[in-house]
């Protein structure tokens, strides 16, 4: 690791503040791909501003199906709420499985989504929740907030504050995980409120996370897995690597996708 | 037994240290101005260097000195050499390439050492690594076997035409192609033996300290036999005689083969801590673990075997490619010959076996033993074809085995090894008893129901260990002998320290060693210490490797245990005023059989040390050494039998039961060889199922890091069910044949044998990842 300034933030103004004097700053959330890129030296920030010390941007609050939850809340956290468990049990159960629990005791959401990892899980579930992604200066729809691969609308130096969403009346998460990573190799959401059903996948994606569009219309026709039997994943666009071609991957979305409808429906209504 | 003798499940004693982080490892060495190192190591996978500026890293701040090839070479620092000699069919010696610790004109792979910077900490001396400008220009890269073989392949030693480095022969054609000729069936293969990478918890390490007043060095080093090292070092590289030479391996977090060898980072070490007047250490980081560690097996492999109208073989035909990587690393070339060819019998009577074994540069890391060494990969060769070949007979994997099975000893092979014993019926029915064989077809269709495809696959092996009669591989081209050493030191106060030449990073030798004397003379194994790793405390001996610690390492303590024995019952028939041949040694007692008379085991060793009353003209003290060389290899054997369970939508597979059968010999601690064995079967499976070694065409190591490289999880793995047989081994003292290497032998083809039955689909190549598992079943549509 390069030489860096560490700065503790109390607050997002005082954080923001401390961006704005250093000279190649990053915000450190958890840090869970942040410091091993340091270690590598394959990143080099002059300072580093902690925000995970903030206590305005922790924990997770429900009002009726409205949820936020703060920027720097652990995966942990999250997944162990046990009254976001009961609106909705496809995220806490996303954050319970993410990396191992070191990882989930020190990630965060914003960190997660601030990153924009391709192959990260919280994106998938807040494109499919239709979720708000909050910074200290606007909203932003999560349909505008996922660009690309590690790229989101955030402008530098913005700060996310908090992630929020309204509770689907049923969702599930499946992920197929690289076998080393543990990464998701394939990871689908599927949320559906009233007549409207989304699903959103990641991992896949050459462009990051993205919405299946094929399988919202065929499941908002029946929403049964069997009405994605016929469903086609074109491998175009999909990610090829050593562990996946486009061609398995596309083949995972799928399976995936049809293994999460049928969580759902094997759960209690 | 005694309740800590041989036999006994006895918790490992040294345990406490490591689960309570006091074991002391190489990077826990402080020495007093002790700097530290990094090396600069090549980008490229091949390029000839053009220049080399230090100027601006010697500059920065904190750095000590940066060194070069030129000044290493110019202080007459050696080559690294292979310690093997085989010659090829024609009879021309090896092409062995040179290999100079730091490069001076070419880098040969992408991790090849070019220079040393050492500074006051880490972290200045990688800043001023990064300051090194080294000038390449790049030449054209080849990473695979097949491709260096190919007419216009890159050269990558001048040493070396077309890159091959032996082509090799084993057993009698004519014999064997006359045997093809009688055959009514014959099954061929191409078999692909997959590289890995051997990712020893611990990375390797090492602390060169120079002592200008005594011009004496120290090497604090990650290795599996320290004596080697210093005999190696002294006798090849010049580094130091070897009376100015102490060899330190302390505790060591795991070998598994990587750490047998010398590589250059501790050579350089030495020399510059000389060249410099500091100590220097250098500890690997992960990533230099995975580039420059010597990876294991990467063989291609044609096979053919031959059988008469009654399943019985009359012939094996085996044509073998082995990728040994950039460089020849010190026991590269005895791999994929004597450790390979020689086991192409199994456990099987062939009368007529041939084999072929090319061997090949690449620009990618040298290739050396790894858990197994060439077993695994015969092993993998002939399990594969056995069972291919029942599937095309329409007869039972098993039966057709046990129609072939060598059943009576000493049993000759044609390559070379005599098996001395062995009951292959034995383990083969305790396997399939204990994976209810029978009952597979039902568990099959109950699982065809939840939509899984079932399959079980065995795996019948045998392995050479206990290496090795010193005669016999010198004959070879061995190097070295493989004898071992042992001295055993009964203190005035009747403690005993044993000094060992084999060396412990996991295999329990604290314990299992000390439960001989314990045995032997009745006392707690508290009161035993073993002493190994250090050049001078233990005079020589050939470490640790080849599963060879129990049958020669163990073998050398219990004749020295011999000599201390009767020493002892002299001194004692002299104290009890009795006929020595009456006196027995039990539980802490020297006594007079069948009488009432009897002297405490510690007043003995006293009266050894006071020597107020010995036998008249009896040397003072009670400490014995010995030496001893073994009479033929071991042969441990068994069976393993995998059953897994495929998800054909995703591909993924699951081990739903694995047996292991295996026979040892006779077993010292029940707990430590199933833990080996645990060991051993994590690793196989993890080649079979998991790791892959990646390398790009520019020879860029794509799998460097755990990200991309699967290592065996406990979720990847089931509860092992492990059993034994005993046919005890008549070639050394204790009975043993040695447990180190089994698992990952035996292991690999039952595993891919049981996923290849699932699917339908033979030709599947390990690991059976989930995409590739998929890819077969979709290929099999």
């Amino acid at each position: 690791m390069y030489e860096t300034q560490y700065h503790r933030a109390t607050s997002v103004e005082g954080a923001a503040r401390q961006m704005g004097e250093a000279e190649d700053g990053k915000y450190l959330a958890g840090g869970m791909t942040l410091i091993p890129t340091m270690k590598q030296r394959l990143a080099s920030p002059s300072d580093l501003v902690d925000l995970r010390r903030i206590e305005a941007l922790k924990g997770v609050k429900i009002t009726g199906r409205t949820v936020r939850i703060g920027a720097v809340t652990s995966h942990y956290d999250v997944s162990t709420n046990v009254e976001l468990a009961k609106i909705c049990p496809a995220i806490t159960s996303l954050a319970g499985h993410i990396g191992d629990p070191q990882v989930r005791n020190m990630g965060t959401i914003g960190g997660s989504i601030a990153n924009n990892d391709p192959a990260a899980d919280y994106p998938s579930a807040l494109l499919a929740l239709d979720a708000t992604i909050v910074t200290n200066r606007r909203s932003i729809a999560a349909a505008d907030y996922f660009i690309g691969l590690f790229e989101t609308a955030l402008e530098p130096d913005e700060i996310i504050t908090a992630v929020e969403f309204t509770a689907p009346d049923r969702a599930a998460y499946k992920k197929f995980p690289n076998p080393a990573s543990l990464y998701a190799m394939a990871g689908v959401f599927v949320a559906k409120s009233g007549d409207t059903v989304r699903v959103a996948v990641t991992g896949a994606g050459e462009n990051g996370v993205f919405r299946l569009e094929d399988a919202e219309t065929a499941l908002a026709a029946d929403f049964h897995a069997s009405a994605l039997d016929n469903l086609t994943v074109d491998p175009n666009g999909l990610l090829s690597d050593l562990h996946a071609s486009a061609e398995y991957r596309a083949n995972l979305v799928k399976v995936m996708a049809k293994r999460a409808v049928a969580e759902i429906a094997s759960r209690p209504m | 037994m005694g309740v800590e003798g041989i036999g006994a499940r006895v918790l490992r004693k040294e345990d406490k240290r490591f689960i309570t982080g006091k074991g002391k490892y190489t990077d826990d060495m402080v020495v007093p101005g002790m700097k530290h190192a990094t090396f600069v190591r090549s980008p490229h996978a091949h390029a000839r260097i053009t220049g080399i500026d230090v100027d601006a890293a010697k500059a920065m701040s904190g750095v000590v000195a940066v060194l070069t090839g030129s000044e290493l070479k110019a202080d007459g620092i050696g080559n690294l050499i292979c310690g093997w000699m085989i010659h090829s069919k024609d009879g021309t010696p090896m092409k062995m390439g040179a290999w100079s610790p730091l490069a001076t004109d070419k880098v040969r792979y992408v991790g090849d050492a070019v220079a040393i910077v050492i500074a006051d900490t880490k972290g200045e001396a990688r800043d001023a690594a990064e300051a090194v400008e080294v000038s390449y220009e790049e030449l054209p890269v080849v990473v695979n076997a097949l491709d260096a073989m190919q007419q216009g392949a890159p050269e990558i030693h001048a040493e070396a035409p077309d890159n091959l480095i032996f082509d090799w022969d084993l057993g009698d054609e004519a014999a064997t192609n006359a045997a093809f000729a009688k055959a009514a069936h014959v099954t061929s293969m191409d078999i692909v033996n997959n590289r890995l990478v051997p990712n020893a918890m611990e990375p390797r390490a090492t602390l060169g300290v120079y002592d200008s007043g005594e011009d004496h060095y120290t090497c604090w080093t990650t290795s599996q036999n320290p004596h080697v090292a210093r005999l190696v070092m002294s006798a090849f590289y010049n580094v130091a005689p070897e009376n100015k030479l102490r060899v330190i391996a302390p505790d060591v977090g795991g070998g598994f083969g990587s750490k047998i060898y010398i590589y250059p980072e501790e050579i350089t070490c030495l020399w510059a801590s000389r060249k410099t007047g500091v100590p220097v250490k250098w500890v690997a980081d992960r990533t230099e673990s995975f580039l420059t560690d010597a990876h294991g097996r990467d063989h291609v492999t044609h096979a053919e075997i031959a059988f008469d109208s009654d399943h019985r073989i009359l012939g094996l035909k085996v044509a073998t490619i082995a990728n040994l990587g950039a460089y020849m690393s010190l026991f590269s070339s005895c791999v994929p010959t004597y450790l390979y060819a020689t086991l192409l019998s199994g456990q099987y009577a062939i009368p007529a076996i041939h084999a072929n074994v090319k061997t090949v540069y690449t620009n990618t890391a040298p290739v050396d033993a790894y858990r197994g060494a060439g077993r695994p990969e015969a092993t993998y060769v002939l399990e594969r074809i056995m069972e291919t070949a029942a599937r095309e007979l329409k007869i039972s994997p098993a039966e057709l085995r046990r129609k072939n099975f060598v059943k009576s000893f000493p049993h000759q092979t044609p390559v070379i090894m005599c098996y001395d014993a062995g009951d292959f019926d034995a383990t083969l029915d305790a396997a399939m008893n204990a994976a209810d064989y029978a009952g597979f077809e039902n568990r099959r269709q109950e699982a065809a129901k939840r939509g899984k495809l079932r399959g079980i696959g065995m795996s019948c092996y045998i392995e050479a260990c206990g290496l090795a009669p010193s005669s016999a591989v010198g004959s070879l081209g061995a190097g070295v002998g493989l004898w071992e050493s042992a001295e055993v030191r009964v203190n005035a106060v009747g403690t005993i320290e044993i000094l060992t030449g084999s060396h412990s990073h996991g295999q329990g030798h604290e314990t299992t060693f000390a439960q001989l004397a314990a045995e032997r003379f009745g006392v707690p194994i508290d009161s035993v210490s073993i002493v190994h790793g250090d050049t001078d405390k233990v005079q020589m001996g050939m470490g640790t490797y080849g599963s060879r610690s129990g049958a020669v390492g163990m073998s050398a303590i219990a004749k020295a245990l011999d000599k201390v024995e009767a020493k002892a019952k002299k001194i004692a028939a002299h104290l009890l005023e009795a006929d020595e041949a009456d006196i027995e040694i039990k539980n802490g007692d020297v006594r007079v059989a069948g009488t009432d008379k009897s002297v405490p085991w510690f007043q003995v060793a006293l009266a050894a040390y006071t020597a107020h009353n010995l036998p008249s003209g009896m040397e003072p003290g009670l400490k014995e050494g010995a030496f001893y060389d073994p009479s033929n290899f071991t042969f441990p054997g068994g069976c393993h039998i995998c059953e897994v369970e495929i998800d054909p939508e995703t591909g993924t597979t699951e081990i739903v039961q694995f047996v292991a059968a295996d026979d040892f010999g006779n077993i010292i601690n029940p707990m430590i060889v199933e833990g080996q064995v645990h060991g051993g079967l994590a690793q196989g499976i993890g080649q079979a199922l998991l790791e892959a070694t990646h390398y790009d065409a520019s020879g860029q190591l794509l799998t460097a890091s755990y990200m991309d490289y699967t290592m065996p999880r406990a979720v990847d793995l089931p509860s092992f069910t492990v059993t034994n047989t005993v046919t005890a081994c008549p070639s050394n003292p204790l009975g043993v044949k040695g447990c180190g290497e089994a698992g990952a032998i035996g292991s690999p083809p039952a595993v891919i044998n049981a996923v290849t039955d699932a699917i339908s689909n033979n030709n599947l190549a390990m690991p059976a990842t989930p995409q590739n598992v998929w890819a077969a079943l979709q290929a099999a549509k």
